[in-house]
């Protein structure tokens, strides 16, 4: 602000020279060093990329938890590619995760548009709908676990709606359970996302489509849902992460079952290493894991042209 | 004002109001009720007996001891986050250095990696370092898994301040130091209070670390004394009922007095 205020145009030539040169050498100086970033940055190392390189170091090993890991060449991979319980479990988490997506996406959309919008009593829904995010993910576990408990839970008390109440007892109802209680943990904080970019729409877009004639839902077709273009890509990559990697949930609501019908990769994972002492394995799914995590957003991120998006505010003043 | 109400989403937000409120009423009144009025009457049913005996009897299971480290945890964690995010923010913001550029890139490719991923290493690593079942242990990788997210947050506050600023220091002779204690920390509150925030809420919440990396009743933190009791005492629902509504009391706590804040450490989104 001050160097613009000060540089009147008629003083032109070796004045403009001099500043130009003291301002670039005023931006010069007083610059911090990289070594203001290495603590941080050798911490993160040692604690998060070099557990990340031993993952796929240990997936050639074999090690039981005790002594120290040996060579095992291809042995792990062959065992957990060969497994059916683990080509199942890939199965049973691509299905979950694209359950939570289909289910949370189009619910959180609606939601989080609704609480943008200028009604009086949506302050105080607003709040009540963000509770469930002060709760842990275990404790949302925990909690429906114990309401939906097939003899002292809620089934046990609406048999008209659940029948015998016992809803872990089958795969496709033990399913529905882990989608209803991750759509229950996660939707506000995707409405949330939502809210805050539907609030930053132009209001002129809706004003001149007003203008146009354009009805309300051929408003939220043509200028809510492409505005929010962004955000629908933000939160599916949270989703798609957090549903290859749901672990809690399982372990305390279904620890896999019935049988091994909703023991998906993450579960496996932790079974595999820390019950059955096979770190190798775990060690293999767990690369799997990160591989399809990475694999997943990078095509979500190129087929909706995120890279290449421009600003979908082109045009407005 | 530019647009009415939209009935049916609303409608569809009464629904959602049911789905999100019964449970929490379920979890409230359990709590509040004796043994036998919850299983003889069912969870659905309006409570006839009042009892503070489950809160009472979480501590007596253990409970306090579990809170005492978590809050050790908690407090550990901020503080690490602290003393190392806000240097590596500075520099990512105003170093002109090539490394710094790299090292940044190398923290948004962290945000991408889920503890999951590196917990059969980090047990190994742990372990050999002597930290098994000692909440050091639980503390160092929770403060690790903090860092992407803390940097992205506070260098995003950092950019804020104006240019002028620096350079009018630099005129003065100020040492990038000065600049740092002087100016940019006092500028960054707003980015300070977000990654406390977000930090505390990961340490608290964290289960998958303590799981894997503790196994003793002495370094047991809350989330892990949550499923112990789950899978111990699965009959006595409103005692867990009621650790459950204890170990949220402090996050509500935070929402209730620093809503603000809450909600952009939970979204992780800069301090503006």
């Amino acid at each position: 602000m001050t160097t613009q205020m000060t540089s009147p145009p008629a003083v032109a030539g070796p004045v403009r020279k001099a500043r130009r040169a003291e301002s670039s050498y005023v931006a010069r100086v007083g610059r911090p060093g990289f070594a203001w970033a290495l603590p941080a940055t050798l911490f993160f190392a040692v604690f998060a990329i070099v557990p990340l390189i031993m993952v796929a170091v240990l997936s050639f090993m074999s090690w039981n938890g005790l002594g120290s890991p040996e060579f095992a060449g291809l042995d792990n991979w062959r065992r957990v590619l060969d497994d059916p319980v683990m080509i199942k479990s890939i199965w049973l988490t691509l299905l979950l995760t694209a359950l939570g997506v289909a289910v949370q996406t189009p619910l959180s959309i609606v939601l989080g548009v609704w609480a943008a919008g200028p009604q009086r009593n949506r302050a105080v829904l607003s709040a009540i709908y963000f509770i469930p995010l002060l709760l842990s993910s275990t404790a949302v576990s925990v909690l429906w676990r114990a309401l939906l408990d097939p003899n002292f839970g809620i089934p046990a008390q609406v048999t008209w709606l659940f029948g015998d109440g016992n809803l872990f007892g089958e795969q496709s109802t033990a399913i529905g359970v882990l989608a209803f209680v991750s759509t229950w943990q996660f939707t506000p904080f995707h409405t949330l996302i939502y809210q805050g970019a539907a609030r930053a729409i132009p209001p002129v877009l809706y004003q001149a489509a007003e203008i146009d004639g354009a009805g309300r839902y051929r408003q939220f077709f043509h200028i809510t849902l492409p505005q929010l273009r962004t955000s629908v890509i933000t939160s599916m990559i949270i989703m798609i992460v957090g549903g290859l990697t749901t672990f809690e949930t399982v372990l305390i609501l279904t620890q896999g079952g019935p049988g091994t019908d909703t023991t998906i990769s993450a579960y496996y994972m932790y079974q595999k290493a820390f019950k059955g002492f096979d770190f190798g394995a775990g060690a293999a799914i767990a690369l799997v894991l990160v591989i399809a995590a990475t694999v997943v957003s990078l095509i979500v991120v190129r087929v909706s042209g995120y890279d290449k998006m421009r600003s979908t505010m082109e045009g407005v003043s | 004002m530019r647009r009415r109400p939209h009935y049916l989403a609303g409608a569809g937000s009464l629904v959602w109001l049911f789905l999100v409120g019964l449970p929490l009423y379920v979890m409230l009144a359990a709590t509040l009720r004796t043994h036998a009025d919850y299983a003889g009457n069912g969870p659905l049913a309006f409570p006839k007996s009042f009892t503070l005996d489950h809160y009472t009897g979480a501590f007596d299971s253990g409970f306090g001891r579990y809170f005492l480290n978590t809050i050790v945890v908690t407090v550990c964690v901020v503080g690490l986050v602290l003393l190392l995010v806000p240097p590596l923010a500075y520099a990512i913001v105003r170093s002109t250095s090539r490394i710094t550029s790299q090292i940044f890139r190398l923290f948004l490719l962290g945000l991408a990696i889920p503890a999951q991923a590196v917990i059969v290493p980090m047990f190994y690593l742990i372990s050999k370092a002597g930290l098994y079942d000692n909440l050091l242990g639980v503390i160092l990788p929770t403060a690790a898994f903090c860092l992407p997210m803390s940097a992205l947050i506070l260098s995003g506050s950092m950019r804020d301040i104006s240019r002028e600023l620096f350079e009018a220091m630099a005129m003065d002779g100020a040492t990038p130091r000065r600049m740092f204690f002087q100016l940019v920390l006092p500028l960054s509150r707003g980015g300070l209070a977000t990654i406390v925030v977000f930090s505390a809420l990961q340490a608290w919440n964290g289960f998958l670390f303590p799981l894997v990396l503790t196994q003793s009743d002495s370094t047991k933190v809350i989330t892990l004394g949550l499923y112990n009791f789950q899978t111990s005492h699965s009959i006595d629902v409103p005692g867990l009922l009621g650790a459950v509504v204890l170990s949220m009391v402090p996050v509500l706590l935070v929402y209730l007095f620093a809503r603000r804040a809450l909600v952009r450490g939970l979204m992780g989104v800069g301090g503006k």
